[in-house]
């Protein structure tokens, strides 16, 4: 976790400033594509410039993984309940089977939070998420109807909130979580000034 | 009682439709009784079902063989209180009916259509004009007969409408005109000319229901006068006499009123065709296999399936008659404000969208109707009225028609999408429709890009638009429409797309013009989707590990919700990449242009 003591050191600086972007580290781009990175690489989509995306914080990954491992453990103590008090024997396999699945997940959990990014282009919001299934969103800032921030408790422990960013349709789904408490509230601030400033119709 | 305008002021209109000045008015005085139409006569009904033996004795003098509430309550020596508590029903409901005209009432204003309701609980509601999303009369039957109509304000936002039902038929479609002409941001003065005549129109129609109900409302909104009076006895017939031809010609007045829209509408469905293309639809043909599964299940001993078979039949009955009395009388036409769509044979509905406020439009065609050449289109609004299920019907545009309708339609529903030039399909549109502003930046935007995409665009469009001229090589639409793939103007999916899509590959694509994105795929359920630059919302773009392997990415186009769903699965990766950077570019210079809230501010300017 070397990386993320590294990025939570440059995501002190203001994210607003283009220039600060530009000096930070290109990784985004290499690390979701690290297992085959030449052959992958050439059949990913890769859209908005890979230098300039905004990762969330790395303390995010704490969160997701205190989910995970709570709806591991629940779906663990079920499968356990069934196995021990029900005495039956299959329980075990699929007990097994779930903790496999989770502890998968939970490798790949770093990967994934690395994966959410956001560009402020000048004059759309990108955003990007996900590593086997990617998704890219590009919106104008003009579209906005309106921001929300809300707090998970473990978000609020950790200082994170998430910020949604809602058009008027309701497929656009832009949805940044892990962001630190004082950044979200700039970055809505940053957005409303913008939106204002390219009000668009519906 | 007179069901007649009671809510016109008595000051004669000066150029607008006198409902639109800015002050408070009043709903028809009947509305409680339209909206509680339904209850009343079922109450009425009950009433006369209980008292069928008290009423037969009273006229035909058959002796009762009592148990009725009513010789109770004689034999008790209760008819005082009976009475008593009758008269106070009647009193309490009537004093509720008159309270809760009293309260209601509306305004339209430079800015806003307002309305204020409730007894107890008072609610007003605001919506701003240039948010207006489309303007809809509703007609149902037992209002009609009465000379009322609804008038819906639409909105956009879930259960967002402004409604005033009732009102007398006549004034709304004046009050129409006028909201769409402040919401259309053109200055009184321009609009006067085309206001007055309008008014002068209808102004000779209202003249008989002028004379006959004075019920004035002053303008500071308290009612001078509650009883309509007349001039006397003997004018009384007279009057009655043209008032009935007034209802009869209202009732089979076209929708389109002539004076607005041109006066033919683009589209002329044959009842015929709507029949066989109703009976031609999917649900036939899970009822087919019903009829079939029945008896064989019957022969079987299976005869749980009969409550399972007679529901659909309800089910079916239903969905036909619905399909059919709302695609009767089904007209389009072109005007000033947007477009105009009406239907239905005994309630009508006749909805206005204003330019600019359709969000996608999607041709389809089902299988069943191939050997036909039959289309359907459907649009995106933001704003539907949701209550009655009656959302499906309002964003269906055209119910069916060939593709000759369907490219005149799309003419009406997308004027600047220099898709189809202009004098194709339809004749004179009237001015506010003419494409003043071909959104510059938006072909200049995406250069910077210096893609494939726009290499492409440039090579095809401008070689291939103006042939939709030409009779012989088909528009850009009816290649879209029916053309089974290869290089005719759309860019379409790789060889390799085949393995996610066997059949439809070849026709899986898209097209650019200046200001909309063709979208087209399905084989044996045609479908192309049609979106407007400066509607889309934001535009995603996904990969997930399939696609990955066969290097190829989905491009989603977000507009407001809707039946019509603009996305594309399988185009190759690099070009949906460049596709997705195009959009997002197109969509933002489009937004920034779209002046299309205050439509008719752009003839101001000139």
């Amino acid at each position: 976790m070397t990386h993320d003591a590294q990025d939570a050191g440059s995501r002190d600086t203001e994210h607003t400033e283009t220039n600060n972007a530009e000096v930070r580290e290109p990784r985004m781009h290499e690390l979701p594509t690290s297992p085959a990175p030449e052959a992958d690489a050439a059949q990913r989509l890769d859209l908005g410039d890979p230098a300039a995306w905004h990762r969330v914080s790395p303390k995010y990954l704490v969160v997701e993984i205190i989910g995970t491992v709570i709806g591991g453990l629940l779906f663990c103590a079920g499968a356990a309940a069934v196995w021990i008090l029900g005495d039956q024997q299959w329980a075990l396999w699929v007990l097994i089977g779930i903790a496999t699945v989770f502890i998968v997940t939970l490798t790949v959990e770093p990967r994934r939070v690395r994966s959410i990014g956001y560009q402020l282009r000048a004059d759309d919001l990108l955003f990007r998420r996900g590593i086997m299934f990617q998704r890219f969103v590009s919106v104008p800032y003009g579209r906005m109807q309106l921001v929300d921030i809300t707090r998970s408790p473990v978000a609020r422990a950790l200082g994170l909130a998430e910020l949604k960013f809602v058009t008027a349709a309701a497929a656009t789904g832009v949805i940044i979580p892990g962001l630190p408490m004082d950044e979200a509230e700039a970055l809505r601030d940053r957005l409303v000034a913008l939106a204002e400033s390219r009000r668009a119709g519906l | 009682m007179s069901l007649n305008d009671a809510a016109a002021p008595g000051i004669p209109s000066r150029g607008t439709s006198n409902l639109a000045d800015g002050e408070w008015h009043r709903l028809h005085p009947a509305t409680p009784l339209l909206k509680g139409g339904v209850a009343l006569i079922a109450i009425t009904g009950i009433v006369i079902a209980n008292l069928r033996e008290r009423l037969v004795e009273l006229f035909f003098g058959v002796p009762s063989y009592g148990g009725d509430p009513i010789d109770e309550i004689y034999n008790r020596g209760a008819v005082g209180w009976a009475l008593l508590v009758i008269l106070g029903v009647l009193l309490i409901v009537m004093v509720g009916f008159y309270l809760s005209w009293r309260m209601h009432s509306f305004r339209v204003t430079e800015e806003a259509v307002e309305v204020r309701s409730g007894i107890l609980f008072r609610t007003n509601r605001k919506a701003r004009l240039d948010r207006i999303q489309g303007v809809n009369i509703d007609r149902p039957l037992l209002p009609r007969i009465f000379g009322a109509a609804k008038l819906e304000v639409g909105v956009a936002g879930q259960d967002a409408n402004v409604q005033l039902a009732y009102l007398g038929s006549s004034h709304t479609d004046a009050l129409r005109r006028d909201i769409l002409r402040l919401a259309s941001g053109m200055r009184q003065s321009a609009a006067a000319p085309t206001g007055g005549a309008a008014t002068a129109a209808t102004g000779t129609a209202a003249a008989a229901t002028a004379e006959l109900a004075p019920g004035t409302v002053s303008a500071d909104g308290t009612a001078a006068g509650q009883e309509p009076h007349t001039s006397g006895a003997h004018g009384l017939a007279a009057s009655a006499g043209a008032l009935i031809t007034q209802r009869a010609n209202e009732f089979l007045a076209p929708e389109l009123d002539p004076d607005a829209a041109p006066p033919e509408s683009v589209v002329h469905i044959p009842p015929l065709r709507l029949i066989a293309s109703i009976a031609a639809s999917g649900f036939t043909l899970v009822l087919i296999a019903l009829v079939v599964a029945v008896p064989i299940a019957l022969a079987n001993q299976q005869y749980w399936i009969i409550f399972g078979f007679v529901p659909a039949l309800i089910g079916g009955a239903s969905y036909y008659i619905n399909r059919f009395t709302k695609g009767l009388r089904y007209t389009i036409a072109g005007t000033a404000d947007g477009v105009r769509v009406g239907f239905g044979l005994l309630s009508t509905s006749n909805e206005t969208i204003p330019p600019g406020r359709i969000h996608a439009i999607a041709v389809t065609q089902p299988l069943l109707w191939r050997p036909f050449g039959w289309w359907t289109i459907r649009i995106n609004t933001a704003g539907h009225s949701q209550q009655n299920g009656q959302n499906a019907s309002n964003t269906t545009v055209l119910p069916v028609g060939r593709i000759d309708d369907v490219e005149r339609v799309l003419a009406l529903l997308l004027p600047e999408s220099g898709l189809l030039p202009a004098g194709t399909g339809f004749t004179a549109l009237a001015p506010g429709a003419v494409p003043v502003e071909p959104p510059a930046p938006t072909a200049e935007a995406p250069t910077e890009l210096s893609n494939v995409l726009s290499a492409e665009r440039s090579a095809e469009l401008p070689a291939e638009l103006p042939s939709a001229d030409d009779a012989a090589i088909p528009s850009l639409i009816e290649r879209g429409l029916v053309s089974k793939g290869g290089a005719d103007g759309f860019t379409n999916s790789p060889r390799r797309a085949a393995w996610l899509r066997p059949f439809s590959w070849r026709r899986t694509g898209f097209a650019l013009t200046e200001n909309t994105v063709l979208l087209r795929h399905g084989v044996v359920a045609r479908e192309l989707a049609l979106v407007p630059f400066a509607r889309m919302q934001s535009v995603g773009a996904t990969q997930g590990p399939i696609q990955r392997r066969l290097r190829l990415g989905s491009v989603h186009l977000h507009t407001v919700a809707g039946p019509v769903s603009a996305r594309l699965t399988t185009i190759d990766h690099t070009v949906a990449a460049e596709l997705f950077e195009t959009l997002g570019a197109g969509a933002v210079a489009s937004g920034a242009n779209d002046t299309s809230h205050r439509w008719g501010s752009r003839q101001d300017a000139q």
